[in-house]
C-alpha cells in the first residue's frame, strides 16, 4: 500500500505540473523505497517509525548528491555532498522523500515570486500567489502531493504559505531543530519546521526531527517530549489566550479579523480563558526584522562568489570582476536588495545605529514576550493581514510584501514556537490562518491545541 | 631633533591541534593540496562550525603564560571580506571579548627588565593559501583553512628593533614550551607584523604608523624595523609626512616595499558569529588547564638551576629549547653527573646538530645512552677517549655503550701489571727518546704516552699509564 500511495502522489505531481510546486522529483527512488519499505513488512522487520511517510523536502536543504538549488540561479547546478541532519533522521525512521520543493530565492520572500525556477501558484486560486517562502512545500501539502513537507521559517516562511494554502505549518523553537543542512538565511533566525494536512502528522514528525545535535552547537538539548502520543492530552484547566491589541489594527482584513473572533468565541464556550494583553515592542518587528536578518543574509551569502562552486561567470578580466559579475548575474533582485541593505546596516558609522540598536530592540520584544507569557499559554493572532494576494500584485512594492510577515517576524525575533491553524475561508474561497504562539519549547502544547481546534472547531465548521 | 621609535606586534601563532578550529579536518601540514578539507571548512551551503575545545584550552595556556585575565565570557565574530581563499566570506575570528586580555611579558634587554603589555589574544581561523604566478590563473589550496590560530597583539611598549627581537623570540620559546605552536617562522607556523611609528623622543604624541609584514624570522623582524624606522626619520627630518600604509618586508633585497594596493582600506563589518554560542570559561576548567601548564621557560631555569648545580650559562644553553631541557633531564636520571652531560651537551651535540642540521628530536643517541656513556667513563670503565669513540659509533649504529665497547672489545685495561708490562717494553724500544728524557727534554713524555696508547689500542687507563711510566721514568735518571 506504500507504493500505491507513492504512485497516487507521483501522479498527482504530474497532474498538477503547472502549480510548479517541486524543482525535482525522486520517482524511481521513491518507488523503489516504497517497494523496500513493503518488503521490509512482509518480512516482519521493525520499521521506523515514519515507515512509508512521503516527505517533501524544500529545496534549501540538502540532502546527498542532490541538487541543492535555493531557488537560485548561483547554485543552479549544485549537488550537495552530505545529508542535513533533519535529512538524515528521517531517513533513519524509513521516510520516503518524494522531491525538493520550490522557494522564493535563499528563502526571501512571501509570495514565491522571487524563485529563479518560475513561480509557484496557489491551488485554490491559480492566479494568486501561495505564500511564501516554503510555496512549494505548502502547495505540495495543499495538493495532496506528499504526507508532510520540510520547509524553513526565518520571518513567517512556514507559517504564511500554510495560510494562503489551508494547511498546518509549523515553526518550531530556535534550536529544537537542528539547522545543519539548512542552507543559511539569517542564522539566528532559521528553523526548520513542519507542514501538513493535520496536527498529528506534524507532532509524528516533529518528534523524528526535533533534539541535540553535535553539528548544530545552537540546537538545544531539551528533551524531546512524545508529541504524538501526547497530543490528546490538552490541559483543559486554566489555559489562558492572549489577544495582543496591537494585532487588530486597521491593515487587518475583516473576513479574517471577524473569522479570529470567532475562534475566540468557540475557546470562551470551551472554557478557555481570554486575555487582553500588550506588546509594547511589537510595532517595530517589521523594521527589526529586516535589519537584522539583512545583515545576516549579507555576510550567509557572501560564500556565493563563484570560485569554490556554483555558477560562475565565464572569463572575467579580474578577481573582482568575478564576484562582482558572478553575484550581479546569478543573483535575484530580492537577494541583492537585501544583501546590500544588510551591507549597510553593517558598515562603519551605522553598526551602531543599525545593527546594535535593532540588537537591543530584540531583546526587548523578547522580554515583551516574555511577560506574557508569565500571564498567558497561548497568544492568538491571524497568521497573515490578508488572505492569498494576486500574483504580482506586491512585486513592484516590497514594502507592501514585507508586512504581510507582520504577525509572524515577532516570533523568529523572540526565538518562539508558532503554528498556523486553518481555520476557514474568506468571501473569495480563500483559506483564513491563525497562528498561535507558546512558550520556549511548547511545541507539546501547541500541537495538543492545534489538535483540539482541528478536532472540534474545524471538523464541525469546515465542510472541506 | 632626536627620535624614538614606537613599536607594537601582532603574532598570530598556529596551534598544533590535531584537527581544524571547526570541522574535524586535519591539520597536517604538507599534504597534497586540497586533500585536508571538506564542506564544513569549505564553506558549503548549509554548513556549521563546531568549536574545537582543545584550540581553546591552547589559547587560554597561551593566555596564563603571559598573565592574561582569562575571560569567562568571550564571543567569535565574522570578518568579513572577499577574498579567494577565504571561502565562507568571512573569518571567523574574535572582536570584542576576546578569550584573553590585558596581559604582559617581561623580557630582559642590556641587562634591564622591561614589561611589555600584551592588549589582547584571540583565536581565530586561518585562511587557504593562494598560489599565484600560474600563468593566468591563481591556484588555491585549502588544507590550511580552518586551521586554529592565536594573535597576539601587544601595547605600543617596544622602543627598539632589538627589544622586538627578544619579545618575538620569548613568545616563541614560550608557545614551544606550552606545545601549543611549533613556533616555525620559516614555515610560517608563527607570524609576526609589526606597526612602526616614530616621534620625538620623550613625547608621549604617536605618529602616523605603518604596517610592515612578511618578516619571515626573527632577524628579519630585526632588520626590517631597523630600515623601517631609519626610513621615517629619514622621511621627517627632511620635513615629510609618513603615509599610513602596509608594506612589506623584502629580506632578499634588504628593503621594504609597499604592499600593491588594489584592495581599498576594508571595512570588515565585524558581528557577532550567530552560528557559535558564548564561550564559557568556567573556574573549574580554567583550573585544570592552569594546574596542567607545562613548565615555562623562566620558571624551569631557576629549577634546573637548583636541581642540578650547574653554572648559570650552562642552564641558559640547556633551555634556549625545550626539546633541549628534556634531553638533559631526561640524561640526568641515568647519571647524577650533571655537569658532564652540559659538557657533553654543549660540545658534542650542538656540533652534530649544527653540522647535520637536525633538531634534537632527530639526533639518534637516546639520553638513556649518554648517561650509560658518563657512567662508564666515571667507573672507568672506558677513558674519555674511547668515549668519544663509542659516541661516534651510536651515532650511526644506535646501541647501548655497553654492547658496542664488549662488542668491539674496548674495556679500558687498568691492571697495572699488564700496563707495567707494556711501559718497559716501550721504554726498551725507545733508547733514543730515553736519553733524551734523561737529558731533561720532558716534553717526550708524551710520545711515551703516545706509544703505549698505541700498543693498547687506546684501552689503557690513561692515569695507570702516566702514574707507571713516570715512576720508570724518574727511576732511569736516579
Ligand atoms: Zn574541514
Amino acid at each position: 500500500m506504500i507504493v500505491e500511495k507513492v504512485e497516487n502522489y507521483l501522479k498527482r505531481i504530474q497532474d498538477k505540473k503547472h502549480l510548479n510546486a517541486f524543482l525535482e522529483v525522486f520517482s524511481e527512488e521513491s518507488i523503489q523505497r516504497a517497494n523496500q519499505l513493503e518488503k521490509k513488512i512482509h518480512n516482519g522487520e521493525s520499521v521506523g517509525k515514519l515507515c512509508g511517510t512521503v516527505v517533501a523536502v524544500k529545496d534549501n536543504i540538502a540532502i546527498k548528491d542532490k541538487k541543492l538549488t535555493c531557488g537560485s540561479k548561483i547554485l543552479e547546478n549544485f549537488t550537495s555532498l552530505y545529508n542535513a541532519t533533519v535529512i538524515e533522521k528521517l531517513l533513519a525512521e524509513d521516510a520516503i522523500i518524494i522531491g525538493k520543493t520550490n522557494l522564493d530565492e535563499f528563502a526571501m520572500g512571501s509570495s514565491n515570486e522571487n524563485s529563479a525556477f518560475g513561480i509557484v501558484k496557489n491551488p485554490y486560486d491559480e492566479k494568486r500567489v501561495p505564500g511564501g517562502s516554503s510555496g512549494g512545500s505548502a502547495v505540495a501539502v495543499a495538493s495532496e502531493m506528499c504526507d508532510v513537507a520540510l520547509g524553513s521559517d526565518t520571518g513567517g516562511s512556514i507559517r504564511q504559505p500554510a495560510a494562503f494554502c489551508g494547511v498546518y505549518g509549523l515553526k518550531p523553537t530556535y534550536g529544537r531543530v537542528s539547522r545543519f543542512g539548512l542552507v543559511a538565511f539569517a542564522s539566528s533566525f532559521d528553523c526548520i519546521g513542519l507542514i501538513a494536512r493535520d496536527s498529528i502528522s506534524l507532532a509524528k514528525t516533529l518528534n523524528v526531527i526535533s533534539g541535540y545535535d553535535l553539528k548544530d552547537s545552537t540546537s538545544s538539548n531539551q528533551k524531546v517530549p512524545e508529541y504524538d502520543s501526547i497530543i490528546q492530552n490538552l490541559p483543559k484547566d486554566n489555559i489562558t489566550f492572549g489577544v495582543p491589541v496591537e494585532f487588530f489594527n486597521d491593515g487587518l482584513q475583516s473576513d479574517i479579523k471577524n473569522k479570529i473572533f470567532e475562534i475566540i468565541e468557540f475557546l470562551k464556550s470551551n472554557s478557555f480563558q481570554i486575555l487582553e494583553i500588550s506588546l509594547p515592542h511589537i510595532k517595530y518587528s517589521i523594521a527589526d526584522y529586516y535589519l537584522l536578518t539583512t545583515a545576516e543574509a549579507s555576510s550567509n551569502l557572501s560564500r556565493y562568489d563563484g570560485v569554490k562552486y556554483g555558477s560562475r561567470i565565464e572569463l572575467p578580466q579580474s578577481i573582482k570582476d568575478l564576484y562582482t559579475q558572478t553575484r550581479d548575474e546569478y543573483f535575484g533582485n530580492e537577494v541583492k536588495r537585501r544583501i546590500m541593505l544588510g551591507t549597510f546596516v553593517l558598515s562603519a558609522g551605522y553598526y551602531d545605529a543599525y545593527y546594535l540598536k535593532a540588537q537591543k530592540v530584540r531583546r526587548l520584544i523578547q522580554n515583551d514576550f516574555i511577560d506574557a507569557f508569565n500571564k498567558v499559554d497561548f497568544i492568538i493572532s491571524p497568521t497573515t493581514p490578508t488572505t492569498a494576494f494576486k500574483i504580482g500584485e506586491k512585486t513592484d512594492n516590497p514594502l507592501s510584501m514585507y508586512l504581510s510577515d507582520i504577525y509572524t517576524t515577532s516570533a523568529n525575533l523572540a526565538g518562539l514556537p508558532a503554528i498556523n491553524i486553518p481555520i476557514g475561508f474568506d468571501s473569495n474561497k480563500l483559506p483564513i490562518g491563525m497562528q498561535l504562539m507558546a512558550n520556549f519549547f511548547k511545541e507539546d502544547l501547541l500541537l495538543q491545541m492545534s489538535y483540539f481546534i482541528e478536532n472540534n472547531f474545524n471538523k464541525n465548521k469546515l465542510g472541506n | 631633533m632626536r627620535f624614538e621609535a614606537v613599536i607594537g606586534l601582532e603574532i598570530h601563532a598556529q596551534l598544533l591541534t590535531e584537527s581544524k578550529l571547526f570541522c574535524g579536518c586535519s591539520t597536517k601540514f604538507g599534504n597534497p593540496p586540497n586533500t585536508n578539507i571538506c564542506p564544513v571548512c569549505m564553506g558549503h551551503p548549509g554548513v556549521l562550525p563546531i568549536l574545537n575545545k582543545k584550540a581553546v584550552e591552547f589559547t587560554i595556556r597561551m593566555g596564563l603564560a603571559t598573565s592574561c585575565t582569562i575571560n569567562k565570557y568571550s564571543i567569535f565574530a565574522r570578518k568579513n571580506y572577499f577574498y579567494p581563499d577565504l571561502p565562507k566570506g568571512y573569518q571567523i575570528s574574535q572582536y570584542e571579548l576576546p578569550l584573553c586580555s590585558n596581559g604582559y611579558l617581561e623580557i630582559e634587554h642590556q641587562n634591564q627588565r622591561k614589561k611589555i603589555r600584551i592588549n589582547r589574544i584571540h583565536l581565530e581561523e586561518d585562511a587557504g593559501k593562494s598560489i599565484h604566478d600560474q600563468g593566468n590563473f591563481t591556484l588555491l589550496d585549502f588544507n590550511r583553512c580552518g586551521v586554529p590560530l592565536i594573535e597576539i597583539v601587544t601595547a605600543p611598549d617596544i622602543q627598539t628593533p632589538e627589544e622586538a627581537g627578544i619579545f618575538l623570540s620569548e613568545i616563541r620559546q614560550i608557545v614551544k614550551y606550552l606545545g601549543i605552536c611549533d613556533g616555525n617562522m620559516e614555515e610560517g607556523s608563527l607570524r609576526c607584523d609589526a606597526n612602526v611609528s616614530i616621534r620625538e623622543a620623550g613625547s608621549n604624541i604617536l605618529g602616523t604608523k605603518t604596517e610592515v609584514k612578511n618578516m619571515n624570522s626573527i632577524k628579519n623582524v630585526v632588520d626590517a624595523l631597523k630600515y623601517e624606522i631609519e626610513r621615517q626619520i629619514e622621511i621627517v627630518s627632511s620635513g615629510g609626512r609618513i603615509i599610513q600604509q602596509t608594506l612589506l618586508w623584502n629580506a632578499d633585497k634588504q628593503i621594504i616595499e609597499p604592499m600593491r594596493t588594489k584592495e581599498e582600506s576594508h571595512d570588515y563589518r565585524y558581528f557577532p558569529e550567530p552560528d557559535l554560542p558564548i564561550v564559557e570559561v568556567n573556574e573549574e576548567w580554567l583550573n585544570v588547564i592552569r594546574e596542567n601548564l607545562p613548565e615555562l621557560p623562566s620558571i624551569r631555569k631557576e629549577r634546573m638551576k637548583s636541581q642540578y648545580n650547574i653554572p648559570d650559562y650552562d642552564i641558559e644553553i640547556l633551555t634556549t629549547e625545550k626539546e633541549f631541557a628534556d634531553y638533559f633531564e631526561e640524561t640526568a636520571k641515568f647519571t647524577d653527573d650533571y655537569k658532564s652531560i652540559s659538557n657533553w651537551f654543549m660540545t658534542e651535540i650542538l656540533k652534530i646538530l649544527n653540522e647535520q642540521k637536525i633538531s634534537i628530536k632527530e639526533f639518534p643517541i637516546k639520553p638513556e645512552y649518554l648517561g650509560e656513556l658518563i657512567k662508564l667513563i666515571n667507573n672507568q670503565t672506558i677513558s674519555g677517549k674511547i668515549a668519544k669513540e663509542v659516541f661516534n659509533e651510536m651515532l650511526v649504529e644506535p646501541g647501548s655503550p655497553s654492547e658496542i665497547i664488549k662488542e668491539k672489545n674496548l674495556i679500558q685495561i687498568s691492571d697495572e701489571k699488564i700496563i707495567e708490562e707494556i711501559v718497559q717494553k716501550v721504554i726498551e724500544s725507545n733508547q733514543k727518546q730515553v736519553q733524551q728524557y734523561l737529558e731533561g727534554k720532558d716534553k717526550v713524555f708524551a710520545h711515551f704516552v703516545g706509544q703505549v696508547m698505541r700498543e693498547t689500542k687506546g684501552k689503557a687507563n690513561p692515569s695507570l699509564v702516566n702514574k707507571i711510566l713516570k715512576e720508570k721514568l724518574d727511576n732511569l735518571r736516579k
